[in-house]
């Protein structure tokens, strides 16, 4: 019946792409037609050439009036789609997310030859197709809102991208089928030469889905930092200009890396509902494996998160200073702090996940102690993260300070000290993981000693380097400096993590287990910080989305088409968060449903 | 002596506060506002209650006095005089924040108007994204004449300027009080420091009359100089900005 579902609802997203792509562009060609065209023409007569020259080859962006959008009652078009997409979106990012880690944990599993990492594979890719479905019934959704709300617009896109819309359906189709191959033959192809197959099916399954994903950047992107059209939005021909615009391959990374944090965190809470609701003790320390190693994958990939989206702000301010100051300076700058205050969130749920396993050893005694130094320093860098510069004053308090900026606290409130912040936050979230790995282990290496005196100098001496990097740097040179110093900071902060990890991985290699590790042995709070990592994951998804696509203000493709729809104005912040924070409570309401049912899925008489 | 979890967690926040509040507010004369010390101390009560409740025993230990309140038969009296003491600062608090007051409402100030992709001034367009100070790259070719046009800035800010941005550039003006918002400041490293020249040229020459539509409305009292002194002198008087201050204007690597 599922299968059915998706068949179904697949056919129907390639038949609308099929049938709408002739009725909407008239006069779209492909590159290589574009290009034959154009040659003939130069063989022509001198006043046949002129006449080609004159006429292009694919219109200008429209300049649509308020009646060129149609109204159906009762709906509002922008939020109908802003819904869609946003819903699409995060069941997107899950479903392509899964198979990257399935994949490795799969992997893992096979170099190990320990069943467990395939069986919990296995149960990771269960839940994500459950949620396949769902992501392709939202994709129908949104594309058809958009032809129904906004049909110039899709229009104009499609003459652009009406082939790369028709590779993506296609493309969807090769997804699915491997998904189902990669799904259904979980245990046909499970032994011998049968698992490397499955393995590449596997391989094969990412490399569509993440070649999807970037195909509907580059649409995307393209809205923003139009590529491949002249000043009046005439395309230009080049197919591949459009696609690899100037922010499609910040969006692409930041993107992947973003998927793989926000997939960890869902199957880790998927886990924590399991753990919670478990009835044998086999259970509990099945899930609390499973929630460690969602957990495990979130925070991995959470780490270098904050580089990739410094990248692509600088990038976006890089194409657009009025994009870059709407961003960050100007009408968003305070859902910028919000922004702040859930990414501070994340890593505090995250890292009291860690905390908190260290009940299942006997061994982490030794390091609570030293836990209230780490939680101090990641909460002074949490407050340094979301001071704003401009501050929200009272007239009394603004008399109080004499001006509207607070001479110590605002210079916190610029990227130095935010970047100084956020890398020191994650060295000393790297740090909680370290205490949490060793927590069982004694060293045997007669060189631990200076093992650990090695790990400790390689962290002091990357903490002042990214300190005097963010203050030097960051407020007594130019900006070309500034931000060029990010670089080092960031280089820093890896630095670190590679090489504390390989000095860790050869310091604990043959260690002595203090005792046996109680998997199930951490408190139910635990549980909840995995949920909380979910639904901030979300919460911040959908702001940081909604801030990405509203910097284009009143532009459906920015400078290039303008969007004179009623609704081409920046809603309030409230407004926006309200809508998002909606978005969010079906959203989780879909997954808690999709827990369900593969809880009843796993139930037997 | 072993003070229990919950009256270490209580000590511990009032430090946090005290030092926020007195620290700030009475050596550095420099109070926080309460919106920021409410988003502070929100997490250092979360930061300190993740600390004091990672462990199985920790969170019993936290817990216990509130427990033992709620559920020990022989606390009855102690029980309602808590709950009457909560009620009332709730009470208390909500009051405070609901009375009506002579003080305007909090606004969410955006302090960077963005500025549009191009603009007219001087009966000319200017693209702000290609827009260049055309002074600039004498501080190169010929320092002596750079030296000349920052001097010469410097008498176009001390004679239109300084009444309002003031004679330290900081905002601090004979006007400035005058004004809601102040002048800005531009020795703040949030101001000029992280602007391009071509903004500076922009806001100048258009003031607040040319602000942009969007996240309207917008507060200024900038002039729009371009009725007042001609282009040249805009040029010059950034340089002069930028020299006094000791900022350099953003810039980027060639793409």
């Amino acid at each position: 019946m599922r299968f059915l579902t998706k068949a179904i609802v697949s056919i129907f997203i390639v038949l609308a792409f099929i049938l709408s792509y002739p009725i909407l562009t008239p006069a779209s060609k492909s590159s290589l037609a574009f290009a034959e065209e154009v040659k003939k023409d130069a063989s022509a007569s001198s006043v046949k050439e002129e006449k080609a020259k004159d006429k292009p080859a694919y219109p200008p962006a429209p300049k649509l009036k308020e009646t060129d959008y149609p109204k159906i009652k009762g709906f509002n078009g922008r939020i109908v789609i802003w819904l869609a997409a946003q819903l699409h979106l995060w069941f997107a990012a899950f479903v392509l997310a899964v198979p990257i880690f399935v994949l490795i944990i799969e992997g893992i599993g096979m170099a190990t030859h320990d069943e467990r990492y395939d069986k919990m594979a296995y149960e990771f890719i269960k839940i994500s197709i459950t949620a396949y479905s769902i992501t392709a019934v939202f994709g129908g959704l949104l594309a058809i809102s958009l032809m129904v709300f906004y049909p110039d617009f899709m229009k104009y896109m499609t003459g652009i991208f009406g082939s790369s819309m028709l590779a993506y359906a296609f493309l969807f189709f090769a997804e699915s089928a491997s998904l189902y191959i990669y799904y259904y033959g979980w245990n046909w192809l499970n032994c011998g030469f049968k698992k490397w197959v499955h393995l590449t099916i596997g391989l094969v399954l990412n490399a569509v889905g993440t070649t999807l994903m970037f195909l509907a950047n580059a649409w995307v992107t393209f809205m923003m930092s139009p590529g491949g059209v002249d000043a009046q939005g005439v395309f230009q021909g080049n197919s591949w200009a459009a696609v690899h615009n100037f922010l499609w391959n910040p969006i692409n990374l930041h993107r992947t890396i973003a998927n793989i944090a926000y997939g960890g965190s869902v199957v880790g809470a998927y886990a924590a509902y399991r753990f919670l609701s478990a009835q044998t003790k086999e259970e509990k320390a099945h899930y609390d494996w499973m929630g460690y190693t969602a957990n495990f994958i979130a925070i991995a990939a959470l780490l270098p998160l904050p580089f990739a989206g410094y990248w692509l702000t600088a990038e976006i301010y890089a194409y657009s200073q009025q994009m870059g100051i709407t961003l960050m300076g100007g009408v968003f700058a305070w859902l910028f702090i919000i922004q702040a205050v859930l990414i501070g969130a994340l890593f505090l749920s995250a890292n009291y996940y860690l905390w908190c396993g260290m009940g299942r050893s006997e061994g982490a005694v030794r390091y609570n102690k030293y836990i209230k130094y780490i939680a101090f320093v990641i909460i002074a860098c949490f407050l340094v993260w979301f001071t704003p510069h401009t501050l929200v004053m009272t007239q009394t308090e603004l008399k109080a300070l004499g001006g509207p900026y607070h001479k110590y606290l605002g210079p916190l409130g610029i990227m130095p000290a935010k970047n100084t912040a956020v890398n020191i936050m994650i060295l000393f979230t790297f740090l909680s993981f370290l205490l949490y790995r060793r927590a069982n282990k004694i060293a045997t290496v007669s060189w631990a000693k200076y093992g650990n005196i090695a790990q400790i100098a390689i962290f002091t001496g990357a903490i002042i380097n990214i300190v005097f990097l963010g203050v030097y740097y960051g407020y007594y040179t130019n900006t070309a400096l500034k931000v060029g110093s990010s670089v080092p900071q960031v280089a820093s902060t890896l630095f670190v993590i590679i090489l504390c990890m390989i000095i860790d991985v050869f310091m604990f290699k043959g260690a002595k287990d203090v005792a046996p590790l109680k998997w199930g042995n951490v408190p139910d709070r635990s549980q909840y910080a995995l949920f909380l990592l979910a639904v901030s994951f979300t919460w911040l998804m959908g702001l940081m989305g909604y801030i990405r696509s509203g910097i284009r203000q009143h532009w459906h493709v920015y400078t290039i088409m303008r969007d004179n729809s009623p609704d081409a104005y920046t809603p309030t912040i409230g407004y926006a968060a309200q809508i998002v924070s909606i978005a969010v409570i079906i959203f989780m309401a879909i997954v808690i449903f999709i827990f369900w049912l593969n809880q009843i899925s796993s139930k037997k008489h | 002596m072993k003070i229990s979890r919950l009256l270490l967690a209580v000590i511990l926040i009032g430090i946090f506060y005290g030092f926020f509040k007195i620290f700030f507010g009475v050596v550095l004369k420099q109070p926080i506002p309460s919106s920021l010390l409410t988003m502070y101390m929100f997490f250092v009560v979360v930061g300190i209650l993740l600390v004091l409740s990672f462990t199985e025993e920790g969170a019993r230990e936290l817990m216990s006095p509130i427990k033992n309140l709620l559920e020990n038969p022989e606390k009855k009296m102690m029980r309602m005089v808590v709950f009457v003491i909560v009620s009332v600062l709730a009470g208390y608090i909500t009051y405070n924040q609901i009375k009506p007051s002579f003080e305007a409402p909090l606004e969410l100030r955006t302090i960077h108007p963005a500025p549009p992709s191009n603009f007219s001034a001087f009966n000319k367009t200017y693209n702000l994204l290609t827009l260049e100070n055309p002074f600039r790259k004498y501080a190169k070719e010929d320092p002596e004449k750079f030296k000349t046009l920052v001097y010469e800035g410097g008498e176009v800010y001390f004679k239109n300027c300084f009444y309002c941005h003031g004679d330290k550039l900081d905002g601090q003006g004979h006007y400035a009080q005058g004004f809601n918002p102040l002048p800005a400041n531009f020795m703040d490293v949030g101001t000029i420091a992280q602007l391009q020249e071509s903004y500076l040229f922009w806001r100048i020459a258009t003031g607040g009359p040319g602000l942009p539509k969007e996240a309207a409305p917008w507060i200024s009292s900038m002039p729009v100089w371009q009725n007042f002194i001609t282009e040249e002198e805009i040029w010059k008087v950034i340089l002069f900005l930028y020299d006094y201050t000791g900022y350099v204007p953003r810039s980027w690597e060639k793409h």
